[in-house]
Formats: C-alpha cells, structure tokens, sequence
C-alpha cells in the first residue's frame, strides 16, 4: 500500500467542521519526579473525527492522554470537552465526560467472564444478578451494531487478545463514551485483524463518534486518520490533516531530523549452517503445546528473520534456544546436538556454546535494572574467568574497565559503568546489551525485538551493528513483531502462526501484504 | 537523573524513621505516665554507664548481629525469612549436643565445632522451607512461621524428656564441661590491663560476630555467589536468562541465612548460659528482622542496627528494674522500627524527595 | 471412645474453631482484595486485650466486644496507611503489628491493671452466656439426635452461631453483590477497577475495615473464654487461620471446613496429652505442633495446588 493511495482515500473521508470541538486541551503539563513527561501542550479534536496521535516512544502520547482520562492528573492546564471546561480528577469523571480509553495494557480481570468485566464499575444496583441480565441484553445490541462479536460469558483468560481488545471497546461503549482513546492498539494484532480494527473505528466515526488513536506506525495513521498530532519529546511539534502530509514528513517531524527508513546492507555472504533445528516442540507451564514441530536453520553470515504476531511461539524459541525453556526435538549448534531438557539445557550453557542473546524484553530479562552498568555488562557472563580475580573473588576493577571500553565502542550515553542501569533511556539500555552480547564474539546471535521502546536515532545504531555482526561472517536470528524491521534487516524471512512455520521469503521477493496473511496463518493454498 | 543522592537514601532516610519510631516510643512511655526523657537516662546509664552494662549490651549486639545478617542474605534474595527464631533454636541444639559429647580440652577446638555445628542444625532447619519454596512454591513466609512453631515443640520435647539431666527439676541439659567455656571480655581483656565486669556475657562471640559480618560483605559484593544472589533477587526472570540456577540459589541463600541464625547459638547457649536451657533465643530471630531492615541489609548498618537493639534490650531491662516498666516495651519499640524503617518508608521518602528535587530544580534556575 | 466423649470433643472442636474461622474470614476479605494480612495474630491479640480490659471494667462484654472491635480497627487502619496509602510492604507492616500489639499489650495492661499484663478476671455479664436453642433440654433424651443438638448445636454463645452465619454471608456478599464483584476485581487486578471508575484504595480500605471487625470479635470471644486477657493469648490462631486461608484457598465455605479441621486438632490435643500407641506413645508436643506441620504439607502441594489472588501482596502503584 502506498502512501499516495492512502492520500487519495483520506482525501474523501475528510471531516465535516463542527461548531464545538470534542476536546480541546489547553497548556497541560505533567511531570514525573524529575522527568518532564508534557510541556504545555494544547491540542484540539474536532468531533466525529480520527484523530492520530504519532511519536517516538517516550514522547509523552500515553502521558497526554492517560490524564484525559484521569489516570493521572496534570501540573498545569486545562480540559475541555464539548466546549464546556471539566475538571478530570479520576477516571470517573472521565467516564462521566463520555471518554472512554483502551490501554495497551488491556485493564481487565483475567479470571472474571466478559459481562463482570463490562459491568465492573458501571453496575446498575447494588446486587449483580439484574446488573448482569441488563448488560447481557446491552452488549448484544453492541456486539451486533459494531461487529464486536465476543461470548458474554466467556473468560478473559480464554479470549484470544483481539477478542479482550473487543471487551476493552465494549466497556467504553457500555459507558456511552463519545469519545474513545486506543493507545497502541495493533501492537498485539495480526494485520487483518488490524483491518478488522480499523473497520471498527470507521463504523464508530460514521456513528459520530470521535476517536484519538495512539500509535507509532506511520501506516496506521495514513490509513485510519483525518487529522494527526505529533509529539517529540513531550512537546506536541504540529497538527496536520493527514491528506495534507506523507510519511517522511510525519517521521521527520517526530525525530526532528531527516531519517532513513531503510538499512542500507550489502547482500549476505551466507557460509555452512550453524544452528539447526528440527522438530522443535515446546509445551508451557499448563501444557499447552506452544511450539509445534518447526524446522530451520541459520547459516554463517546471514540474518533469518522470523515474522509473526506476538503470542505466536516465538518468544518460547528464543527462550528454547537461549537455555531457559525445555523442549523437545533436535536443536544443533555447529553440528553438534545440544541438550535441550537436561542438566546442559540452562542460560550458561548455551553461552559456552557461542550462542548470545539479546532478549525480547531488555527490563525484565536482560538488565537487572537496580544494578550498576558494569554488574550488567557481566550478566551471563559472570563465570568468564577474565572477571575472576582468584577462586573465590571476582576482579571488579578489570570488570569495571572493560565496561567503560565497551560503552564507549557502543556509543552508551552517559559513559558511566556506575550508573544503575534503570538510569539510562531505552536506546541505551539496549546498547548495553547488544555490547554485551556482540563483544562476546559469539558464533549466533538471537536477537528478540531489538529496538522496542528505542528512539529512533538509537535504531539505527543498533541496525548498524547487526549488520556488522553478520558481515563478519556470524549467524543471527532476529525475531520482531515490527514488519518493517523485519523486511529491512533480514537476508531471510520465515513467518511464524500458532507455533508452525507458514513458509519461507526472500524479502526482495515478498511484500508486507503476503507476509501480513502469512501472519494470519493463511497459506497460498488457501487462497 | 536521580531524585536524591545516595548519601541522603541510605543515611537520611533511616535516620528519620528511626527517630520517628524513638517518638512514638516516647509517647506510649509518656502515655502509661512515666517520663520519657527519664526512660531515656535509665537506658543509657544501665546499658553503657558500667563494664557490666555493656557487657550486656554487647552480648545482645551479638546475638542480633547473626540473626541480622541471617534475615539479610534471605533479602538479598527476596525471600523474608520469618524463621530465624527457629533455626537459632535448632542451632542452640547443635551447639549443645557437640559441647556435651566431647570433653573439650580447650575452647580453640570446641569454638570450631560449635560454630560448624550451629551453623548445620540452623541450616539443616531452614532447608525444608527452602526446598518446599524452590520446588513446590510453597510461600517462604508462611513455611518459616510454622517452623518456628514446629521447632518449639521438638526443643519443648527434647528439654523434657531426652536432654534433661535425670532427676533434676529445670527443662535443661547438663551444663558444658569447663572445656567448652568462651572467654568473656573480662578474661580477654584481663591480659590487658583492662578490668572488664566479671559477670557480663559479652564473650569471644562478639569477634566472631563481627567477623561474620566482615565475610557477609565479601561474599555478596565481591563472590559470583552473592553477585547471582543480588541478581536472582532483583529479577528471577533475568536470573533464569543468565544461566542462574533459581532454586539452587534460593536453597543455598536459605542455608546461609539458617546457618547464621544457627550460628548465634555460640553466644546464648555456649557463651553465656553454658548449657541448652528452654526458650534459648528469647525473640533474637525476630529482632534480626528489625535489625536488617534497619540496616538496609547492609553489614555495617546491620552491626549499628544490632548495637543499638543491644542497647535497647539492656537499657529495656534496666527500665523494668528501676522504673516498673514492663521489659515488653522494647518489643513496642522493636515493632515501632520495624513498621517505620520497612513498612512505611515511603512516609518519609516521599516528602524528602519532594524536597531535593525543590532545592535541585532551584539551583537549576 | 464413647458417643458422649466424641460429642465433647466435637463440642469443643466448635469452641475451639469459632475464633479461627472469624480470623479466617477476616484474613479471606482482605487477602481477596489483595492485602496480605500476616498481622492477623496482632489483631486478635490487640482485640482480646481491650476487650477484656473494658468488659472487665465495664462489667458488660457487649461494651468490651465493641472495645475489642475498635482496637482491631485501630491496627487494620495503621496496616492500610503502611501498605495502601504509603505502599510499603505489607509483609513487613503485618510482622510489626504482630510485635506491636504484643508490646502494648503488655505495657499498657501493666500500667492500667498492674497484673504483670493481665486484665482482672470477667466474671457474669463480662462473659457471653451460652445461648440454649429451643427445646434442647426436652429434647436432650431423644436418643442419639438430642444429645446432639444439645451438646453440639445447643449452648454456644452468640459469637459461634454469628461466626458460622458469616460464611454463607461472606459467599454472599463476594459472589452475588457489587461490593463483592469490585472487591475480588481489586484483588485480581487493581488498574482494571481503577480505570473503571472504582477507587483500588476505597475498596483495599474497606476489606480492612471487615478484616477489623471480624478479628476485633474474633479477639472478643477469646478473652471471653478465657475469663479475661493474658499475656500472649492469641498463641498463634492469627497463624493458624492464615494456614486455613490458604487450606481454603480463599473460599468462605472451604474456610469453614479448614478452621473446623484445625479446631478438632486442638480439641484432641487438648483432651489426649499424650496418647500410647501400644509401646510408642506421641508426645504432646507432637499434637500442639501438629497443626503446623499440617500447614507445611498442605502448603507444600501435596494437597492440591491453593492459587492465591494475583495482586495479592502486591501495592497499587499506577504503571508508568
């Protein structure tokens, strides 16, 4: 899809003026502790509209709005809905403005079914039974006006994450909201179900709904919106109307400079095969099979990119291959079989065996976030006998000096190996691990959603280095829900649905749409 | 950018609390109709006015410098180790099985044995929990606290009807043969000129103490060992990523933290009473959570945090002796410091911070 | 064993399980909304101590129950400003509750009674009286029923039957009204009732305000029992019934059960001191420690798997 055609459509779509916008925010400012997460901004949505709300990830979109829905309370400024000035203390009085607002973290009660979830807050009386029957006879109404099909009695923890988005929008219109905020909405969702999204918010649009939609991918914008703010830094940078402006400008105007898109990388120079697998099977703790019998293999001096939606296996892949998850099959490194249930199957092992691993989730895996830069630059490592100064104690002095190079080497701002690691922004916590595992020389490098939560100028970096790493002649296997990533960076594309392997691409031979179905588990065949 | 400097973290923020805590122990004083600032002079004089005194306090200093240490290295690895009363209890059994079965010829080689025997039966009473947490999940918390139950019962079992010296009236075991006795700071200090009180407990334990304090902080700053103990603590899952072996480090930091609750045993029952006597421990395991807290789970603010419990315990049963006060105050006050250094930290976080971050903003303009 | 004596023992296993289970459900209401209540056995203590002090003064046990309630209260509070509004540990704010209220205790029934800790002893009103249900005496000589209904069903106080009525009350109230719904949500996930509108720390509040009442009665009928306050009286039943919480996984009929089972333990253990298994005779030690290693095996999973509330322990901290 190109952005000209994108224009075009919009261009149609455009918003009839009305005379009282539905939100106007007036010099809003709100920081947390020593951060400044809003600066005086002011933004106004006009009703019955898309409004795309774009920025890097920390600009502060998910500040602005959770105070618009009372989440959290501003410094400063002011909130008008429907030209009347309110005073939003709590998601009450949110609620009470008509605002409703998905987060991206769905706020719901796993182990309550879909009705208690809907009433939860808005219940008619003091006793459940009427309040049930009456939501019962409400959200079919919903379900059946917007396409928002989902079994009232299910539980959440049964849905499927697009089904508990469904709920999400539900709660809000069971509130009568006229105002619905989705922050990261598609970050979960397969791209058709993406559409069917989109389809969803149309609908709600035409029913003179105003929405605000939160979000980092450019396309999205270009596709759904009528008017987009964009946000750097927590300062709101411009307003445009979406048929007025084309994604570089959009990308310039979050970063505040001009932008590659594109990795620049010479064609891969792919040597023997270094990691092998073959029948790969993975149950998780409730024995449900997550991973179920896939074939592949990385070659020396190529990136595999494996593609999917989050949830999909191949986060139990990486953890598989980095030590910390038992499975069945036959994984070889080098040619030699590894052990994948037993006393070898742990973090340590598959160190010693060349493999590095930069983790999907850099907070909770890769950093110890309370730790010092150089405790972490040893994480995994911490048995290397070049950190040990005797049997018994470790020689923090050395350890602390190779922090130091390689922090400069990698470009880690502040260069402190004493800063706790929790101190430094997400681009270079990212950087810390990705030197940490990449001066490790290791033979194959996993690399799980390498730039999540990382500036754009970060990116870059990081994509450099990857690169690098392969034109050195290593195996890297890169896993990200970010399509566009996966399509720059990789020599090699498989698509991952429901723990199978859909098939493999050449990225110079596949486009996002091909790939996108692939993702909803639909094979050529099928078609 | 750092809200507050570490200085005024690790230094200020105990500080007020601590002196929150002394304030309500200043109220309920005052409100039982004594006076505080009185309460106060009694302590200081009975714990540190004579040789004798601070013998006492330094034989409470000891105590709680191991059951300190022993709640800390459980922290460090984010478990809350409530059972430091029972291992000390089981490690008093350990200390008096091994003085009574060898006629000791001299402490230098009974002090050895103690040690190593206190420390296993501590450790040995700590394993279950530690076992049934890293493999079955069963809350550490819950598990110690039935152990010390289930440890009072075995020790009110074994003092009445296997240890006890046949015939004799008293649940204890015979007193240790002369070979088995630590020299008290009367005798150590002796040599030197110095005229130590006679009958004060301080002992030869005090050294060990602090010397076990000195090692703690090797090993959790400087050992592989303590390096993946803080790291299992801060994140389990990033443990897992690293190759650290979960269960086995909440087993071996468990067995630490039992054997230096054990350990304590070379001080109550070695040290001062000489024999295996009912109800050993007297609340010293649950001081040790006081005391770590306090001491920010750091050696040297645990040896301070356990000095000042020491004074507080001595200076309590002065205050009960002279001015009528139940010694349970200090339980009030053990309770005070605890609910203020752990529980409500944030009472005092939050304003201090709102308060660097107004000067820090200020200087910026 | 005779039909009588099983009758006593049962008698005495409901004496004794009354204060564990309205601990246990003091301890399900606030563990359900997420606040973990190792500071159980502090409220009892404190609820016992000023129960009995004011019904001894007092002369009434109605005046010292509500005494008792308010003092459970008191601690339930201090609990909720450390681990609600300040969001400290509620662990660490359980255990110093726990020391608190053996401390005051002490202190201050020394310096109000000057009995080394103890309350003067209740005698009349400052007791509940047992209350006969109608018609046990006639029936009393109906074979085999009647000495049923009046040893076991009959002639329990007030506190008893309440206790039992509070465990179809509390199934009510969790599972069939609003509160209920807003209360197991706050313990499940805090930000999905915050974000809906509902106050995580209205709701944390008011499971401790129940948690208070039910211990301060809890604490009551103890004193009660005993005839007045001692030192240390609670004996651990806050622990016991922290035991049955998770032996019941945090259901109010399952808690009915788990505390009856702890009752009858100390009921045997209270009637056989030691009891002679031919040449091998358990010591009594063993059957007061019991109940603890009862708790350690249910807790070790080896009597199915107890899940407790996921938020549980856990302060509401908005995510960032």
């Amino acid at each position: 899809m190109s952005a000209q055609s994108e224009k075009g459509r919009q261009a149609t779509a455009a918003p009839t003026a009305s005379p009282a916008p539905a939100i106007e925010l007036r010099g809003i400012s709100k920081a947390f502790g020593p951060v400044q997460a809003n600066k005086d901004i002011s933004i106004t949505v006009q009703k019955g509209t898309i409004h795309g709300i774009i920025g890097e990830n920390g600009a502060g979109k998910s500040t602005l709005m959770s105070i618009l829905y009372g989440f959290y309370k501003a410094d400063a400024g002011e909130v008008i809905i429907n030209g009347q000035k309110v005073e939003i203390t709590d998601s009450q009085a949110a609620i009470a403005a008509g605002i409703g607002m998905v987060f991206q973290h769905f706020k719901l009660v796993e182990n309550f079914t879909v009705l208690e979830n809907v009433i939860l807050g808005a219940e008619e009386g003091p006793m459940l039974r009427p309040s049930i029957a009456k939501a019962r006879g409400l959200l079919k109404q919903l379900s059946d006006e917007y396409e928002l099909s989902v079994d009232p009695d299910a539980l959440i923890e049964d849905l499927s994450v697009g089904h508990q988005q469904r709920v999400e929008i539900l709660k809000a219109l069971y509130r009568q909201a006229d105002i619905l905020i989705l922050d990261e909405p598609t970050g979960v969702l397969t791209p058709a179900e993406a559409d069917h999204l989109f389809r969803i918010l149309q609908g709600l649009k035409e029913q003179g709904k105003t929405i605000i939609l939160i979000t980092h991918k450019l396309r999205e914008i270009m596709e759904v919106t009528d008017t987009v703010s964009v946000m750097r830094r927590g300062e709101m940078t411009a307003t445009v109307k979406t048929s007025g402006t084309s994604p570089e400008q959009l990308a310039e105007m979050m970063v505040g400079r001009k932008v590659l898109l594109e990795v620049t990388k010479s064609p891969a120079n792919p040597g023997k095969p270094v990691l092998e697998v073959e029948d790969l099977r993975v149950r998780d703790e409730l024995g449900v099979e997550r991973v179920k019998g896939i074939n592949l293999n990385v070659r020396a001096g190529e990136i595999l990119g494996i593609a999917g939606v989050s949830g999909n296996g191949q986060s139990e892949l990486l953890e598989v291959l980095g030590g910390y998850r038992k499975a069945s099959g036959i994984v070889r490194m080098n040619g030699e079989e590894i052990d994948l249930t037993g006393k070898h199957s742990d973090g340590q092992s598959r160190r010693k065996r060349g493999i590095a691993n930069v983790p999907e989730d850099r907070h909770d895996e890769g950093l110890i976030l309370e730790f010092q830069a150089w405790e972490n630059m040893i994480f995994g490592y911490h048995n290397a006998p070049e950190y040990q100064k005797n049997r018994f104690l470790m020689d923090n002095a050395a350890i602390k000096a190779a922090t130091q190079a390689k922090m400069d080497r990698f470009d880690v701002r502040p260069p402190n190996p004493k800063l706790e690691a929790k101190s430094f922004s997400g681009g270079n916590q990212q950087k810390l691990v990705l030197a940490r595992e990449i001066e490790r020389n290791p033979d194959l490098l996993l690399v799980g959603q390498p730039t999540r939560g990382v500036d754009i100028g970060a990116i870059e970096f990081i994509h450099q280095q990857i690169v690098a790493l392969r034109d050195q002649g290593k195996a890297i296997l890169l896993v990200s829900v970010e399509l566009d990533e996966i399509m720059s960076l990789s020599d090699r594309i498989v698509v991952m649905f429901d723990g199978r392997i859909m098939g493999e691409k050449n990225p110079g031979e596949t486009n996002e749409g091909e790939l996108g179905l692939m993702m909803a588990g639909i094979t050529e065949g099928d078609q | 950018m750092q809200k507050m400097p570490k200085w005024a973290d690790a230094v200020l923020i105990p500080l007020f609390s601590i002196l929150l805590a002394f304030f309500f122990s200043g109220l309920v004083i005052w409100g039982i109709g004594k006076n505080p600032f009185e309460a106060i002079k009694v302590m200081v004089d009975g714990a540190f006015g004579s040789t004798n005194g601070l013998g006492y306090t330094l034989y409470y200093t000891t105590n709680f410098i191991f059951t300190g240490l022993s709640f800390a290295v459980a922290s460090h690895t984010r478990l809350f180790n409530i059972g430091g009363e029972g291992q000390a209890m089981l490690g008093g059994l350990g200390v008096a099985l091994v003085c009574l079965a060898v006629q000791w010829p001299h402490w230098t080689l009974a002090l050895p044995a103690a040690m190593a025997m206190g420390a296993l039966f501590g450790a040995a009473w700590a394993f279950i929990p530690a076992y049934l947490q890293a493999k079955r999940g069963s809350h550490i918390v819950i598990t110690t606290i039935m152990f010390n139950f289930i440890a009072a019962a075995l020790l009110g079992y074994l003092l009445t009807k296997v240890l006890k010296v046949p015939g004799a009236m008293a649940a204890e075991t015979a007193k240790f043969p002369v070979g088995a006795h630590l020299p008290t700071f009367h005798e150590m200090l002796a040599p030197f000129g110095i005229d130590f009180n006679k009958n004060a407990p301080a002992n030869v334990s005090f050294l060990v103490a602090l010397f076990a304090a000195f090692v703690f902080w090797i090993l959790m700053w400087k050992t592989r060992l303590g390096y993946q103990i803080r790291a299992f603590g801060n994140s389990e899952t990033a443990a897992k990523y690293a190759g650290i072996n979960p269960s086995r480090i909440v087993i071996i930091a468990m067995l630490i933290s039992g054997g230096l609750a054990g350990l304590m045993a070379i001080n109550n029952v070695m040290g001062e009473a000489e024999r295996l006597i009912d109800n050993a421990v007297e609340g010293a395991g649950f001081i040790g959570i006081a005391v770590a807290l306090m001491g920010r789970n750091h050696p040297v603010g645990i040896v301070l945090a356990a000095l000042l419990f020491g004074f507080l315990y001595q200076g309590g049963a002065e205050l009960s002796f002279w001015e009528s006060i139940p010694r349970e105050l200090v339980v009030v006050i053990q309770a005070l410091v605890i609910m203020f250094t752990g529980a409500l930290d944030n009472m005092v976080r939050i304003p201090l911070e709102k308060m660097f971050l107004f000067f820090s903003r200020k200087k910026e303009v | 064993m005779d039909y009588a004596t099983i009758l006593q023992i049962l008698d005495s296993t409901v004496r004794l399980a009354t204060p564990l289970l309205l601990t246990c459900l003091a301890g399900l209401f606030s563990e359900r909304a997420g606040v973990v209540d190792i500071g159980l056995e502090g409220k009892l203590l404190a609820a016992a101590f000023m129960s009995g002090a004011a019904a001894a003064v007092t002369g009434s046990i109605w005046l010292g129950l509500l005494a008792g309630i308010a003092a459970s209260m008191a601690f339930s509070m201090l609990h909720g400003l450390a681990s609600i509004t300040f969001k400290g540990d509620q662990l660490i704010s359980g255990v110093a509750l726990n020391f608190l209220a053996a401390g005051l205790t002490v202190v201050i029934g020394q310096s109000w009674f000057q009995l080394g800790g103890r309350t003067p002893p209740l005698t009349g009103n400052g007791r509940f009286e047992a209350w006969n249900l109608p018609f046990a005496e006639k029936l009393a000589d109906v074979p085999f029923i009647g000495p049923l209904y009046y040893e076991l069903i009959s002639g329990h106080t007030a506190l008893t039957y309440i206790a039992i009525a509070c465990v179809p009350l509390s199934w009510w109230v969790l599972y069939r009204t609003r509160f209920g719904l807003r209360l197991r949500a706050v313990g499940e996930n805090p930000s999905a009732v915050d974000t809906a509108g509902v106050s995580v720390v209205r709701m944390r509040y008011a499971s401790l305000i129940i948690a208070g009442v039910l211990c301060g009665m809890a604490g009551t009928y103890l004193a009660s029992l005993a005839a007045g306050f001692v030192k240390d009286m609670s004996a651990g039943r806050g622990y016991i019934a922290l035991a049955a919480l998770i032996f019941a996984k945090w259901r109010p009929w399952y808690a009915l059960s788990a505390t009856l089972l702890f009752g009858f333990l100390e009921a045997i253990g209270n009637r056989y001191q030691s009891i002679s298994l031919g040449d091998f005779v358990i010591p009594v030690q063993f059957m007061q420690a019991l109940p603890y290693i009862l708790t350690v095996i249910i807790l070790a999973g080896f009597v199915g798997k107890a899940i407790p509330p996921r938020a549980g322990g856990q302060p509401y901290v908005k995510e960032r």
